[in-house]
């Protein structure tokens, strides 16, 4: 005797692709929280039919069949090169650039520093989790000073190694009328998915750049338990990168 | 429907950098992605006046990295994207090359190569081989077609559109800097009159429809997670790459069916030198042929060695310090032919140093 | 056989205006034609070089390293090209810009070297501040033709059309194409501004002419 069995829908976006869940990521990790705001984001647009979803190499690649959106994986840095391109040749599709810290501001930072102030009509989004996760947790862009990571066992010196980049700050500083810039935190998962369904809808709108900065966790390389890692994430982070919106079309400059 | 760039057929004497800019248009080229470098900035500069009354878009990037991927990125979202580049530039290109040898992305990039290495001249050389056709992390998993002359720069910019976009292979016009910036006379035609009909752009990400109910999501990546997966990757590029090689190749060849005393062997614009050598030796007494690969990737070994079988000896000719020598000893591997050099990194060569280096072998 | 042509020039001289002018009359002529510029990394400065070909059957290198012809319009061209000269070339340049090699009014038997005597400059004492402008002409080509085309330019014409001038000479001295595809050639360049302002054409077409008148056919 056979029973109908009724399928539940998942409990996630309904633009992400069931079938590679769970996905690939550490337990703690950030990317699952900000992969999620953005996916109800793109579920309450109603674009999930119009993306081209770039990801980046690094952790962000885990990302490459996340979602029921065309994707296509890059070389480190050069995601936002690719999505640029794409969206120059097809305008009418949404493009969104997803890196971390190196292929946003180290090895990306030139394509970055350029498709804004070029006001490229694509939105990049960056997760910040201050070390570079996936060859093993050296120092990145973001690292705090004091920070150990791989490559600074004794903590960050920015004698040696300078500050950390502010990212959205050097965006918005360059970007031109039109752009939309901000920080968001997975600690603040509302603010995020709204910052997230503003930045895309920048782009339908078609007013320029939207560049979105995710603080995020690594515990997997930070060595942190649960408590820690939101700790940091929350308060030790949020003290040095700053939340909140840089740039939105129409502001007025505020001193 | 825009209007066509070219109709019919014209006479037209102009530089090779004009060239491939008409070409590209005749290919029915969406949209160049570049960045500037001497000698080939004037390709983008006529591209940036032509395109828009034709409707075609362009792009001028922050550097080479980011003008092979955006145009990887034009290619994937299906339409005709290219790019042009040369020295240290061809150096940057080779990241977004690698991507698209693995991905099988139809990528066309225009090559007039310059001195080298380093920033070297910004004048001539065919110094460049090595790196357009093995050049990246790769196999060489592309097609790298060397011309000679103002018509081939037309007839094979527009043949490179497609031949990558049928085999699906980077696919490269390896010119050099005396073409791009010299005038000769050509026949520029809309392909369409010769019975040339292009081949058929494809997107492979941004199709229609709801991807998960409509359709499978595409899923692009260059990365495996073990040795035998990547094996298999491999394997099934070089497979295809095999078979395709045999209807891409091309070559040319002039008196070599023939008992010869000397084999030359030149490519790109020294061919026109090889060739011009031929009757200068003839009148010497000394018999000579010459056979030029078109295709440097996929190299047309088996024609090159029926070639040479008939010579006594062999010369090879190039403005390098023996990035062909390579190629052709590769390609000749096992035949016990005696192989003379005349090699001129970054120099043009005459037919007449050329007469002068065989009969100084006699 | 080919017709391998050198002409050079300071910028601004206008060497690939009358480079562009013989390709193209060739061209139309249905020649086989190669012109190529030299150029290097700078922008500006540096002596400016052309080499024109001209055949029937197609070229087989751009670039060549003896010349059937040199055409030099400065000091320093004249330097630069003496590398192309051999005993086949005709070399022509402009000897009111090209200080006299040699020249002490008190000795005998020296002569400045001209091939045509109807353009002979009198003798002048050698001017210690002048020595480093003396060039080395060539003493192996088959002719050495000096026109003082920027003086006559200067003087006559104006200095602008100093290098159509030389364009005539080469003409006569060469008859590598006809005066009419020449012709042709300068109105399809320079139509556009032959219209603005006539005289322009009146004026090229008398420099060509000057040109012309100063030399014999010498090949």
């Amino acid at each position: 005797m056979t029973q109908e069995i009724t399928k539940l829908a998942p409990a996630m976006p309904k633009c992400w692709n069931p079938e590679t869940k769970p996905h690939k990521f550490c337990p703690g990790c950030g990317h699952g929280l900000a992969l999620k705001m953005l996916g109800e984001a793109i579920d309450e647009l109603g674009i999930q039919d119009k993306i081209v979803f770039g990801c980046d190499i690094g952790c962000s690649l885990l990302s490459w069949d996340f979602f029921n959106i065309d994707s296509v994986q890059t070389h480190h840095g050069r995601t936002t090169p690719v999505i640029t391109g794409i969206k120059r040749a097809r305008p009418e599709l949404i493009g969104i650039a997803y890196m971390g810290d190196g292929g946003g501001y180290a090895i990306g930072s030139q394509h970055l520093v350029n498709s804004a102030t070029r006001n490229e009509k694509i939105t990049a989004i960056l997760i910040n989790n201050t070390n570079y996760g996936m060859t093993g947790g050296q120092m990145a862009p973001t690292t705090l000073p004091g920070q150990k990571t791989e490559t600074t066992p004794y903590g960050r010196d920015p004698e040696e190694s300078g500050y950390p980049t502010l990212g959205p700050e050097m965006v918005a500083a360059i970007a031109r009328e039109g752009a939309y810039v901000a920080r968001g935190s997975i600690s603040n998962q509302r603010q995020l998915k709204n910052i997230f369904k503003k930045a895309l809808q920048n782009q339908i709108d078609g007013n320029g750049f939207s560049f979105v900065e995710v603080l995020s966790s690594c515990p997997t390389n930070w060595r942190t338990n649960a408590e820690a890692t939101w700790r940091f994430v929350e308060k030790d982070m949020a003290e040095y990168f700053h939340t909140g919106e840089f740039k939105v079309p129409g502001q007025k400059e505020e001193k | 429907m825009k209007e066509k760039p070219v109709k019919g057929e014209k006479r037209v004497f102009m530089t090779g950098n004009e060239v491939c800019a008409w070409a590209a248009l005749a290919a029915e080229a969406d949209i160049m992605y570049g960045y500037p470098i001497t000698p080939q900035t004037d390709i983008m500069q006529y591209w940036t006046r032509l395109a828009p009354k034709f409707g075609k878009k362009f792009l001028q990037t922050e550097d080479e990295i980011s003008a092979g991927f955006t145009t990887v990125g034009g290619v994937i979202a299906g339409k005709r994207a290219f790019s042009a580049t040369t020295g240290p530039g061809n150096v940057l290109f080779q990241e977004p090359m690698s991507m698209a040898e693995m991905m099988r992305i139809p990528t066309v990039v225009i090559i007039p190569m310059r001195g080298g290495p380093s920033t070297a001249t910004v004048i001539y050389s065919q110094q460049e081989v090595t790196m357009t056709t093995f050049g990246g992390n790769g196999e060489g998993f592309r097609v790298v077609y060397s011309t000679s002359g103002h018509q081939d720069l037309y007839d094979y910019t527009i043949k490179a559109f497609n031949t990558a976009w049928k085999y699906r292979f980077p696919t490269f016009v390896l010119s050099d800097g005396y073409q791009a910036k010299m005038r000769e006379p050509l026949t520029i035609y809309d392909p369409a009159e010769r019975g040339i009909k292009m081949v058929e752009t494809e997107a492979m990400v941004g199709l229609p429809g709801m991807p998960g109910e409509d359709r499978p999501p595409q899923y692009l990546r260059n990365t495996y997670n073990t040795e035998e997966e990547l094996f298999d990757v491999v394997m099934e590029i070089a497979k295809d790459y095999e078979k395709a090689a045999l209807e891409i190749m091309e070559w040319e060849h002039f008196d070599t069916e023939a008992e010869m005393d000397v084999l030359i062997l030149a490519h790109g614009v020294v061919s026109r030198a090889a060739r011009g050598a031929l009757p200068l030796l003839k009148a010497e007494g000394i018999r000579a042929g010459h056979f030029r690969p078109i295709t440097l990737r996929p190299m047309p070994e088996e024609e090159m060695r029926k070639a040479a079988k008939n010579a006594k000896r062999i010369l090879v000719v190039e403005s390098a310090y023996g990035q062909f020598l390579k190629l052709v000893k590769e390609a000749l591997y096992g035949l016990d032919k005696p192989i003379d050099t005349l090699l001129r990194p970054g120099e043009g060569i005459t037919a007449e140093e050329i007469v002068t280096k065989i009969k100084e072998g006699r | 056989m080919a017709i391998r042509i050198v002409l050079a020039g300071e910028g601004g001289q206008g060497v690939q205006v009358i480079a562009n002018i013989l390709a193209e009359s060739a061209n139309a002529e249905g020649k086989e034609v190669i012109y190529i510029p030299n150029f290097g990394v700078e922008q500006r400065g540096g002596v400016s070089i052309a080499f024109v070909q001209i055949d029937d059957k197609r070229i087989g290198s751009p670039k060549f390293p003896k010349a059937d012809i040199v055409v030099a319009l400065s000091n320093r061209a004249v330097n630069r090209t003496r590398q192309y000269v051999d005993k086949r070339t005709t070399f022509i340049y402009d000897n009111s810009l090209v200080a006299a090699a040699e020249i002490d009014e008190h000795a005998m038997g020296i002569q400045a070297v001209e091939a045509d005597p109807r353009s002979q400059r009198p003798t002048e004492l050698v001017d210690e501040g002048k020595v480093k402008d003396q060039v080395q002409l060539p003493d192996n080509a088959a002719n050495i033709i000096g026109i003082p085309a920027n003086d006559i330019a200067k003087n006559e014409l104006h200095p602008r059309v100093f290098n159509i001038i030389i364009l005539g000479t080469l003409l006569k001295a060469t008859a590598v194409v006809p005066l009419d595809r020449i012709k042709e050639a300068i109105e399809e360049k320079l139509g556009g501004k032959f219209e603005k302002n006539p005289e322009l054409r009146d004026l090229n077409y008398k420099a060509l002419d000057k040109g012309m008148s100063l030399v014999e056919r010498v090949d």
